[in-house]
């Protein structure tokens, strides 16, 4: 950390003399703090997984979820503070319903990543506000087709076949990379993804998580809806066999 | 000091630039005057209306129909009009009056079915809740002399329950076995309520369905303002159906013994 003590980190309106902005690089470290979260785009849909930290066993299953629903068919994960989280899904639905208001058709899942990157962004300019800390995925199948994009905490904003964000990212990307997504089924995608959230999530460090899971699909009839409980049942039960196989 | 640099050098209003020889930008203060800024005029009548709706409570649920026309006062301008809409899984719409207002309210309904599925909070509108809904909206707007020209029938079946109830322009709300808007409260209403009432637990769907094609066959020979081409809706524990357009059989041998107008001299 040698950006502190130099006074450049104090506010997301300077730039350190090498051109870096250090409160936008202390949100991403916020990102990397929180448990894995992957979006699979393929040949016909889209599916979101999270490995979410269950912090207390006093807390009801399923509570402080970190996969939303921004539109009918825009479902969205985020990795890192949740209130920031929920905060961005009602920009997101405020987005949403304002394509729809002023044009009856369903935003696309670019233009909604879009307008998210530009409000991430405007975070970045001023040193009144911090920057998000969180990086978001968004997925959907809108009349372009399935779409995956991630905005992060500098405004940026990526399409992806494949996306990782939080603490595993790292090993999840290389899983990722091994799968053919443009080739996979849903179905399919929701199977890998479960396993790539059980293989990235380290036992030494956080005890106890959730798998939460989600998608669109035709079988859902395009809307961004949980993956059904016996599926994500199986998915789990495979998951941990293939990590005991792997292990 | 003027703030926006886009109007430096230029005229303030159009009353100094009379033929608009600088484009001007709209701005706070240079923009035109509302013409209407001292007296606003709010909806005074309907414009392009839909005819009655009619709904009845059946052995199994709910069943609607209204026919598929929105008339431009007197002239039959629209003859593919539906006017009963499926709200979520277990509701119907059915909609008279102004066709514009069903079709902003139909805007509104969409964007709380939004919101209620972001939610992810395991619960859903049903017709009751969408009936309230629809209360609220349609009595707030009256209450700022800006009504919503509409009178609603709000079908449904949820939890077992059948539910039938009716909204109006004024904010007015009721429930009953029977309804009818428009010219079928005074025509079509004694029918259903004759056929109806005392037996909403005997009737079948079959019979539910011929009761409403014979009121919409009196209405249609009645009412100046039908059509022949009707959308029937049932809303049963299965869910929401509604029909393709429907054709009414009618005989008008009748008319040749009518005396009295028309062509005929004796």
């Amino acid at each position: 950390m040698t950006s502190i003590g130099t006074g450049y980190d104090l506010s997301a309106s300077t730039y350190s003399p090498d051109g870096r902005i250090f409160q936008v690089e202390y949100a991403n470290k916020a990102v990397e703090n929180s448990g894995t979260a992957i979006g699979l785009r393929v040949k016909d849909g889209v599916v979101l997984a999270v490995e979410k930290f269950v912090h207390s066993k006093l807390l009801v299953p399923g509570a402080n979820r970190r996969v939303q629903t921004v539109d009918r068919h825009i479902g969205m994960a985020t990795a890192g503070l949740l209130a920031d989280g929920r905060s961005v899904s009602n920009r997101a639905r405020d987005e949403c319903a304002n394509i729809r208001n002023s044009f009856r058709e369903q935003p696309t899942v670019k233009y909604i990543s879009d307008r998210l990157a530009l409000y991430a962004q405007m975070y970045t300019l001023y040193s009144s506000v911090r920057p998000f800390g969180i990086s978001t995925i968004l997925a959907g199948v809108d009349k372009t087709g399935p779409s995956l994009y991630v905005v992060e905490p500098s405004g940026v904003c990526l399409g992806y076949h494949g996306a990782a964000i939080g603490k595993g990212r790292q090993l999840a990307k290389t899983e990722l990379e091994k799968l053919k997504l443009s080739e996979l089924t849903t179905r399919e995608a929701a199977m890998e993804a479960a396993r790539i959230i059980y293989l990235v999530h380290d036992d030494n460090k956080e005890k106890e998580f959730e798998l939460e899971m989600s998608w669109v699909c035709s079988e859902t009839n395009g809307l961004h809806v949980p993956v059904p409980a016996d599926l994500l049942a199986e998915a789990e039960r495979k998951a941990k066999e293939a990590l005991e196989n792997f292990e | 000091m003027d703030h926006f640099p886009a109007n430096w050098g230029r005229p303030r209003n159009d009353a100094i630039d009379l033929y608009a020889t600088h484009l001007l930008h709209p701005r706070p203060n240079n923009r035109a005057k509302d013409a209407f800024a001292d007296s606003v005029q709010r909806t005074q009548q309907p414009i392009v209306t839909g005819t009655s709706v009619l709904a009845i409570k059946f052995k199994d649920g709910i069943m609607m129909a209204a026919d598929n026309l929105a008339s431009y006062g007197s002239l039959a301008r629209f003859k593919d009009v539906q006017r009963l809409q499926a709200f979520g899984d277990y509701t119907v719409i059915g909609a008279s009056g102004d066709m514009s207002d069903f079709q902003f309210i139909q805007r509104l309904l969409d964007d709380i079915a939004v919101a209620e599925i972001a939610a992810q909070d395991g619960h859903d509108l049903g017709p009751v809740e969408i009936h309230e809904y629809m209360s609220q909206v349609m009595y707030g707007r009256r209450s700022k002399l800006d009504p919503l020209w509409n009178s609603l029938i709000i079908g449904g079946f949820k939890d077992g329950k059948r539910f039938l109830s009716y909204v109006d322009l004024l904010g007015t709300t009721y429930t009953a076995s029977t309804i009818a808007t428009g010219y079928g409260g005074y025509i079509a209403q004694p029918l259903l309520r004759k056929a109806v009432e005392g037996y909403e637990d005997v009737l079948t769907a079959e019979q539910a369905r011929k009761i409403l094609e014979d009121s919409m066959r009196v209405l249609f020979y009645r009412d100046a303002r039908s059509l022949n081409k009707y959308q029937l809706a049932t809303i049963t524990a299965a869910g929401v159906q509604i029909s393709d357009s429907l054709h009414l059989e009618t005989s008008w041998d009748f008319a040749e013994g009518i005396r009295g107008y028309g062509a005929q001299t004796q």
